[in-house]
């Protein structure tokens, strides 16, 4: 059979099968319905600070907002017993500043990179951005995948590229995002988390959202895409990552996500190294949240440093 | 390139579900406002029985007594039907509109105390808080709704025919979802203008004397709705007495079929919802994940206590073993508890006898070949519970492939065509309803004329609403409950 685009579609959904709307808006639904109290609500909490990916990725950001970022991330509260988030989550100009000021803490840097977030430039130039954030000390590295060739069905094409970006990336661990609002079907979420799981390696994630678009992380397509890691883990033994990016707000919203996740792909991932939340306001709320859970009342916002707001 | 669903080799690195992050107890804490003794309700009134005996209503989830409650005899009955019968002629005359007034009075009322209700419902029946609350509760509500808005179109709900009541009705209703089946029943048989001698199952008929204060404070006229209660005495005595103009059942099939037998040869009107044996049929291209959770709704919802309970599964080979894997992998993180806790999906069993049925089964399941899979689970100690259950390696021969369960019990059969489906499906004496999995249209169409069920559901299962009627083929039973063809079984048409 010749390879056309429709025989590759019909080939790879085939081949990782198809996701029924309702069924997987039912199945999450019932995630919202469960009740997390007390010392349980605040090992959910504690562990959603420590998987934060505390992000800025704005044009207006320098160095100075960095450092302010940074320290947030190191020290989230006045509290020394709550932990540091997982990562920072810049573009690559800042990369350097940012590893100045967590470099050796544990706090990784990660960046964002291919020509975030539309990923429309040469191929070579995304390359060697990566390469670029890489050799300035980035831990990791955010990429896009071509949505362009995905929905035109050039699926060799889109896995080829992010093969190339796992190889610039060298000893740096790899984000993809599939850009879930521009893919719009949970079929296609699933298609294109499958496509990146093939040639990614164990402790790489795959990620919902630039959160540069209308929608971003939900718990539906949070939910198509651990389903894939589950089903891809089960069947390989290689254990993928996930990190669901834009739109995570509140703690009741992260409490939620994490509910699924345990769930889903069980205890093996209740961890920063399999789980991150791509957020910033979330982080504050989070804190909020656990301050209430200890002291029994809400504090006022200023009593939170804000330091990773977008002012 | 990817894979996932067509190879099965590959390393078997299993999933954790242990007990890294435990859920802290959550229960539901409003109070259900139980009374210590609970009377008939009769002619609008709480009135001691006739007969002078009382019985125990027990919390299954505990075996602790919640109340005590009056056992209806002969003469109790006898009083509801006259008191019935004594309203009947001012109620049906009412304009539709004014009985309309009552039942979205009934309904408001209902909603007002939707939290007191669920949670006296789970304490009676067993049912997980999550399902009285987010289900039972709110379903009878609309129920009421939805017949409060055909009241006044009655003209309209057989077009060029006349509708008018049947008189008094004698209703009985079964355990599993008490207070819904009351509203399937009730609501109808008041929007046409009938009278009603209800009574409930003798495990639960707390939420129905509950209910008796709701149509009080709605001010219903005196002797439209009665409510009886008591055993199997109770309820011939109710579906037997002579001046009842129609009876409605729902139940088992082994007493529908007694009540028929009693009532051969008189000129009453009948409904009989009954037994069923439900296929839940998933062919090879329908959405696997959906499909395993349309799997557990269709049999662990309210601890497969579901007359329409997909209790059969009919998987095709080439995706069996990932379907069954799934599955496994899916009950596992089912919570089975305390029903009252706000994070449990399976309460408990409704008796000790039906969990003596239930383990009976069980065990044919065992004697006769079947392999049985229950995930590793803490039950409580008191209270009568049993773990999620599937059978695999299980023939259309088997006793717990024919049998009604009526309990978290999945039988798991395989199929290789459309065809041997379609009869594998058909080949039980019940029809309720049936669930098809698959991503074809046409061939969701073609099933849902070849499946003799009543209620045939495509890419989901266990779904109800008012307007859709609901109702067997063959011995799980006759006459439709809900819509436009629910209202026309209370109906007598010149």
């Amino acid at each position: 059979m010749p390879q056309t685009p429709h025989t590759a579609h019909a080939r790879l959904l085939d081949e990782v099968g198809s996701v029924d709307q309702v069924g997987v808006e039912e199945r999450v639904a019932k995630f919202a319905t469960r009740s997390i109290k007390k010392a349980s609500k605040v090992w959910g909490l504690r562990t959603a600070v420590s998987m934060t990916d505390l992000t800025t990725l704005e044009g207006k950001d320098t160095p100075g907002k960095i450092e302010s970022l940074c320290r947030k991330a190191l020290r989230p509260h006045d509290d020394p017993d709550i932990p540091t988030v997982a990562a920072v989550c810049v573009y690559p100009s800042m990369v350097r500043h940012a590893k100045a000021h967590v470099g050796g803490s544990g706090v990784k840097v990660a960046s964002v990179a291919t020509a975030f977030p539309s990923g429309q430039t040469h191929y070579r130039t995304r390359l060697s951005e990566v390469r670029g954030a890489v050799a300035d000390g980035a831990d990791e590295v955010d990429m896009v995948i071509n949505r362009g060739a995905f929905l035109s069905g050039e699926y060799s094409r889109v896995q080829d590229e992010i093969a190339g970006v796992v190889e610039a990336c060298g000893p740096a661990a790899l984000k993809v995002i599939l850009e879930v609002s521009e893919l719009e079907t949970f079929d296609n979420i699933r298609m294109a988390s499958f496509l990146a799981m093939g040639v990614l390696r164990p402790g790489d994630f795959i990620k919902t959202s630039t959160g540069k678009t209308a929608l971003n992380a939900t718990l539906a397509n949070n939910q198509v895409m651990i389903e894939a890691i589950r089903d891809f883990f089960l069947d390989t033994g290689i254990a993928i990552g996930m990190k669901p990016a834009g739109g995570i707000k509140t703690a009741k919203q992260a409490l939620q996500f994490l509910i699924a996740v345990k769930e889903t792909l069980g205890d093996a991932w209740l961890t920063r190294r399999r789980y991150r939340f791509g957020a910033s306001s979330l982080l504050n709320d989070l804190l909020r949240q656990i301050e209430k859970e200890k002291t029994g009342a809400y504090q006022a916002p200023y009593y939170f440093s804000d330091a990773a707001e977008s002012y | 390139m990817p894979s996932a669903r067509k190879t099965s080799s590959g390393p078997r690195s299993g999933l954790i579900f242990g007990d890294l992050w435990e859920f802290d107890p959550a229960p539901e804490t409003a109070d259900p406002k139980l009374k210590a003794r609970y009377d008939l309700f009769i002619g609008g009134r709480f009135v001691r029985p006739r007969s002078g005996r009382t019985f125990d209503s027990i919390n299954p989830a505990n075996e602790a007594k919640l109340a005590e409650i009056a056992l209806a005899g002969p003469a109790d009955v006898d009083a509801a039907y006259r008191s019935a019968a004594d309203a009947f002629k001012a109620w049906a005359a009412l304009p539709g509109r004014e009985r309309g007034k009552y039942l979205y009075r009934i309904a408001r009322l209902l909603q007002d105390r939707a939290r007191e209700f669920a949670v006296a419902e789970t304490l009676d029946g067993g049912k997980p808080i999550r399902e009285s609350r987010d289900f039972d509760v709110p379903m009878a509500a609309a129920h009421f709704f939805y017949h409060a808005g055909w009241a006044d179109k009655l003209e309209y709900v057989a077009p060029g025919r006349i509708a008018r009541p049947l008189g008094v009705v004698g209703q009985v209703i079964p355990w599993n979802f008490p207070l819904l089946m009351l509203a399937w029943k009730l609501a109808p048989a008041l929007a046409m203008g009938n009278c009603v001698v209800l009574k409930p199952a003798e495990t639960t008929s707390i939420t129905a004397l509950k209910f008796a204060e709701i149509l009080q404070d709605a001010e219903l006229p005196a002797g439209v709705v009665n409510f009886v209660t008591g055993a199997g005495e109770t309820g011939a005595a109710v579906m037997g007495h002579p001046s009842a103009a129609k009876v409605a059942f729902t139940g088992s099939t082994e007493v529908g079929k007694a009540i028929m037998r009693q009532l051969a040869g008189t000129d009453r009107k009948m409904t009989m919802e009954l037994g069923g044996k439900a296929a839940n049929i998933v062919f090879d291209d329908a959405p696997i994940d959906q499909a395993v959770e349309g799997i557990v709704n269709g049999i662990f919802f309210n601890q497969g206590h579901v007359c329409c309970a997909g209790s059969r599964l009919l998987v095709h080979e080439p995706v069996a073993g990932q379907v069954i894997s799934k599955l496994r992998n899916r009950i596992r993180v089912l919570r089975v508890g305390d029903p009252l806790d706000k994070n449990t999906d399976l309460g408990a069993i409704n008796s000790r006898e039906q969990l003596g049925r239930i383990r009976r089964l069980v065990a044919s399941g065992v004697r006769e070949g079947a392999l049985m899979y229950q995930p590793p689970c803490r039950l409580p100690e008191r209270g009568y519970y049993f773990p999620p259950t599937l059978f695999t390696r299980v023939t259309q021969s088997h006793r717990i492939a024919r049998e009604e369960i009526f309990g978290p019990v999945l039988s798991i059969l395989t199929f290789r065509t459309v065809d041997e489906a379609i009869e594998k499906a058909n080949n039980t004496p019940y029809g309720l309803s049936a669930g098809v999995w698959t991503d074809k249209g046409s061939r969701i169409l073609r099933m849902s004329t070849e499946l003799k069920a009543g209620v045939v559901w495509a890419n989901t299962f266990n779904k109800f609403d008012p307007s859709s009627p609901f109702g067997g083929y063959r011995e799980s039973g006759f006459g439709r409950e809900g819509g436009r063809q629910g209202l026309l079984d209370y109906a007598h048409l010149a």
